[in-house]
């Protein structure tokens, strides 16, 4: 209980800080001496009480003091103590008080590592970041409290569910909302440079590894969640467009395009209305994406709360901020002087606004998507659904020319290039064409469409490689990011293609039989652990040129939440991945039985490695530099 | 030459081609079908009651014949436009499909002005 | 003037966003298709529960009283609570009862039958699950008021009081 008292006073203190700080730097706001030391010190003091509130909330769980009413909503007893520390996070008030510890930290580290910028641009900085920090400190006092007080006293509590007891799931959150939750310092430093009119070359240099530090871990937090999505939820899809995918996906489209116009506005003073606008858009995104998830107003596979009383808070606290940034958008940025920019058609400049524009176009299709539903239903009450067909038939189409733009844009100069080797370019085309089509042809699905979107993707995949024989270390990271993305688009389209599944009812001894393999269920075994109880079936798979496979899909009955889960068998090897679940039939003595073959999974998740790692690498370049 | 070394080396790393799928319609139309006493899931990838009748109701309505947009407008007509992932473009739709091409078209069209091109 | 122009439109543009999300808020997101008041009851064959004969629907519905068709199952627990005003309205002769049996064990579904009583006329097998659909069903329980071949109404969840006294009021 003392865990949770401390915890919820750390709370407060936090929040006064930041209301010290803020006063203290409104009316200090001249005196630069003063300022300089006296932010990072209450900046620090206020991470210090943050921490100690998270820690507060975490050895509640850990001793499973159930006088928390959150713990007693997400914990239990038996639960394993690796699950009973992420299950912190794993619930609405605990990830928001994550939400503040990120908030925090990085405003910490921002005043900390920043030390060759105007003491007046860091204070301003400060002070729009605790503008979010104290909307969410009350926001958590007042609405979704982590260390409410229970009485009298459960013995038990309610459980975590299941499905998010996994080690994938259990740091998603966390890497995910550094790169979320980490937006909010561009946000804030771009308001600040925008008011003191700093917005620059040596600026953009100076807010790089911040983009660069969100952009990774947004990237690998998507990532994870589609593993765990893949490994866990037991339909063998990694990527759903589910409201909940898309709310993390718009702020990573927005963060990559802010990313490219940062690399100009370094070195060219163009763009910096597109840099002032995404840096903006990407933390809105982030906020705008909480509220859809956590207000109930959107149905989706994992929803947190749905409370409207915080949907309402959320809302009004999203919209502050929007207009917070509008006005000081339109108050103090003014346009560049000469109203137009003269650009050659081929240059790297022109590259980059071609792809500002397609990812524009990206981001609407998701945003639109997401969102439209709800407006249809409240101007007309009409219920539709928005889903993958959507998505795929708007974003396709783009892709092919983004594709190939990706791969041309960096062979392209500054300000003018007349594309030397002409000749490879076009004889890569040709080749990824032919390919494209020697393979396409086997199968009687869409031949234009799916040559075509190959070919470009097999380009972009030949370039980069090419570039890394022709211009071996300059500009590594971004090669190897343009590769990885080009391996992803391959991945997924030759799984797309390639995949088969079979779905079947099958009883003990009985087995399935087609062309290329045969699917064998031996027996069914059960087994007890700590909270569930599991039916185990164990199957043998002969595939066509006689290797044997043995696999082991379980169905898994919780004592707390009483539900059963189905625990899908996944063999992944170098080039496919064999994925196999059962399922009960109501009140039948056979199982439902679904096996799908699925080539390339394991290259989807390198490539979005190989993404991350190209911003890594740019990262410690800096350091390095530094 | 390289290239054409890396080319070989691809077209030997793809294995047996798969090609023949005889549930290849079934399972698209289930997968454009909601699911609806599940959050946010499709016909095809739940393993719900609700799930399996459907998916068996399908298998019949095509051995009936019946098209794939004349499945759609069955379903359609029990349980209307929500159970379709598939918004067809109707008057509700409009705006759903057409104003992210119009913002692309917009943005091009800003783009092209602002900025002066010069050969 | 046409420097205020831009700013001006995309904030009202974001108020307007902002008015909608908070309608939005108000409404529930849980769907529930629209009713079926004055369609057509679907035409379908099923199996007959005890006999296990093939019969038509329009061989079911076809006088001109009022039928109340009822999906259950044994494993189903609102359908036990709402049973009991089942018999009731089985006594009233001016509504024919008929059940249809949904993704069950026969063995099971007897036994529920046998304790808890019978006020079927009719009862239909729906093993898997088809012939719900064509009634624009998706779970246990739901009740159809049939009139003349039309849905009259239709009644999602477990019956209860209210309901009863509604049916009870269209069937006079």
């Amino acid at each position: 209980m003392i865990y949770s008292v401390v915890g919820y006073y750390a709370l407060i203190l936090g929040l006064i800080s930041g209301l010290i700080l803020i006063y203290f730097s409104v009316q200090n706001f001249r005196n630069s001496e003063i300022l300089d030391t006296k932010i990072l010190s209450l900046s620090f003091l206020q991470l210090f009480f943050v921490v100690i509130s998270f820690f507060g909330l975490v050895l509640s769980f850990v001793v499973s003091d159930f006088s928390n009413e959150t713990v007693f909503n997400n914990s239990h007893t038996t639960k394993p103590l690796f699950y009973k520390i992420t299950g912190t996070w794993g619930n609405h008030e605990g990830s928001l008080l994550l939400w503040l510890l990120v908030l925090t930290l990085f405003i910490f580290i921002f005043l900390l590592r920043t030390n060759n910028q105007s003491i007046k641009y860091k204070t301003l900085t400060t002070i729009f970041q605790q503008i979010i920090i104290i909307g969410f400190f009350i926001f958590l006092l007042k609405t979704s409290n982590p260390f409410n007080y229970l009485f009298p006293i459960p013995e038990e509590g309610l459980g975590l569910n299941p499905i998010l007891q996994d080690p994938a799931l259990a740091i998603h959150p966390p890497v995910l909302y550094l790169g979320y939750v980490g937006s909010s310092i561009i946000f804030s430093s771009a308001l600040a440079a925008t008011t003191l009119k700093m917005v620059s070359g040596s600026w953009a240099t100076h807010i790089k590894k911040w983009t660069l530090v969100s952009w990774i871990f947004l990237t690998l937090g998507i990532l994870l969640g589609s593993i765990w999505a893949y490994y866990e939820l037991g339909w063998g899809g990694f990527w759903f467009w589910d409201p909940v995918e898309n709310v993390s996906l718009m702020p990573w489209l927005a963060l990559t395009t802010l990313l490219h116009c940062i690399l100009v506005l370094e070195k060219k003073s163009i763009l910096t209305s597109w840099v002032i606008i995404l840096s903006i858009a990407t933390f809105t995104l982030s906020m705008c994406g909480t509220f859809l998830v956590r207000s109930g107003i959107l149905n989706s596979v994992h929803t947190f709360a749905n409370d409207p009383e915080r949907g309402l808070f959320i809302l009004i606290f999203l919209f502050v901020l929007i207009f917070i940034s509008l006005f000081i958008f339109f108050f103090f940025h003014k346009e560049d002087q000469k109203n137009s920019i003269n650009l050659f058609w081929l240059s790297k400049e022109s590259a980059i606004i071609l792809n500002n524009w397609f990812m524009m176009y990206f981001l609407s299709v998701v945003l639109i998507g997401t969102v439209y539903p709800i407006f249809l239903d409240v101007i007309s009450s009409e219920k539709i659904s928005v889903g993958p067909p959507f998505y795929h038939k708007l974003i396709i189409p783009f892709l092919i020319p983004f594709l190939i733009a990706m791969a041309i844009g960096p062979q392209l100069k500054w300000i003018k290039s007349n594309l030397e080797s002409k000749k490879i370019l076009i004889f890569l085309l040709f080749i990824s064409i032919l390919i494209s089509y020697l393979i396409v042809k086997n199968f009687d699905k869409n031949l234009l469409v799916n040559t075509i979107l190959i070919s470009s993707a097999f380009y972009l995949f030949f370039i980069t490689v090419r570039d890394f024989f022709t211009k071996k270390f300059k500009n590594i990271s971004q090669n190897i990011a343009h590769f990885g993305f080009s391996l992803l688009i391959l991945s997924i389209l030759f799984n797309n293609l390639l995949s088969s599944e079979v779905i079947t009812n099958l009883k003990i001894g009985e087995s399935y039989e087609n062309s290329k393999f045969k699917i064998l269920l031996e027996d069914i075994k059960q087994r007890d652990e700590k909270n569930y109880s599991s039916v185990i079936a164990n199957f043998k798979i002969i595939s066509s040129d006689g290797k044997i496979n043995k696999m082991s899909p379980e169905l898994r009955i919780y004592n707390q939440p009483n539900i059963v889960t189905s625990e899908a068998d996944i063999k992944t090897t170098l080039m496919k991945d064999k994925f196999i679940v059962i399922n009960l039939v109501q009140n039948q003595e056979y199982f439902n039985v679904r096996y799908q073959d699925k080539p390339f999974m394991l290259w989807i998740w390198v490539s979005v490695l190989l993404l991350s790692m190209g911003g890594i690498l740019s990262f410690l370049k800096r350091e390095y530099e530094r | 030459m390289r290239f054409l070394r890396i080319t070989l080396i691809i077209l030997l790393l793809i294995p047996n081609l798969s090609f023949a799928d005889d549930q290849f319609e079934r399972n698209k139309i289930t997968k454009n079908l909601r699911c609806l006493i599940c959050q946010g899931q499709s016909v095809y990838d739940s393993d719900s009651d609700f799930a399996n009748s459907m998916k068996i109701l399908v298998d019949k309505k095509l051995e009936e014949g019946l098209s794939e947009n004349q499945i759609y407008d069955f379903f359609k007509e029990k349980y209307g436009e929500w159970i379709l992932y598939d918004p067809t473009l109707n008057k509700n739709t409009y705006i759903l499909w057409l104003l992210p091409i119009l913002i692309f078209l917009l943005g091009g069209a800003i783009i092209f002005k602002k900025l002066k091109f010069k050969n | 003037m046409k420097d205020k122009l831009v700013p001006s439109v995309i904030i009202i543009i974001f108020l307007i966003i902002f008015f909608i999300f908070y309608k939005g808020l108000q409404e529930t997101n849980i769907y529930t298709p629209r009713s079926e008041i004055k369609k057509d009851i679907p035409i379908f064959s099923g199996v007959k529960f005890d006999s296990k004969e093939n019969v038509n629907s329009s061989e079911i519905f076809n006088s001109n009283k009022f039928y109340l068709l009822n999906i259950w199952a044994s494993w189903c627990v609102p359908c036990r609570q709402e049973h009991s005003y089942l018999m009731r309205l089985s006594e009233n002769n001016k509504v024919i009862l008929i059940g249809l049996n949904y993704k069950d064990n026969f063995s099971n579904a007897q036994n529920f039958l046998t304790k808890l009583g019978n006020p079927y006329e009719t009862i239909l097998l729906d093993e898997d699950g088809t012939i719900s659909i064509e009634w624009g069903a998706y779970g246990v329980p739901e009740t159809f008021l049939i009139h003349k071949n039309k849905i009259v109404a239709k009644y999602i969840g477990p019956l209860n009081e209210q309901l009863i006294n509604e049916i009870n009021s269209i069937i006079k």
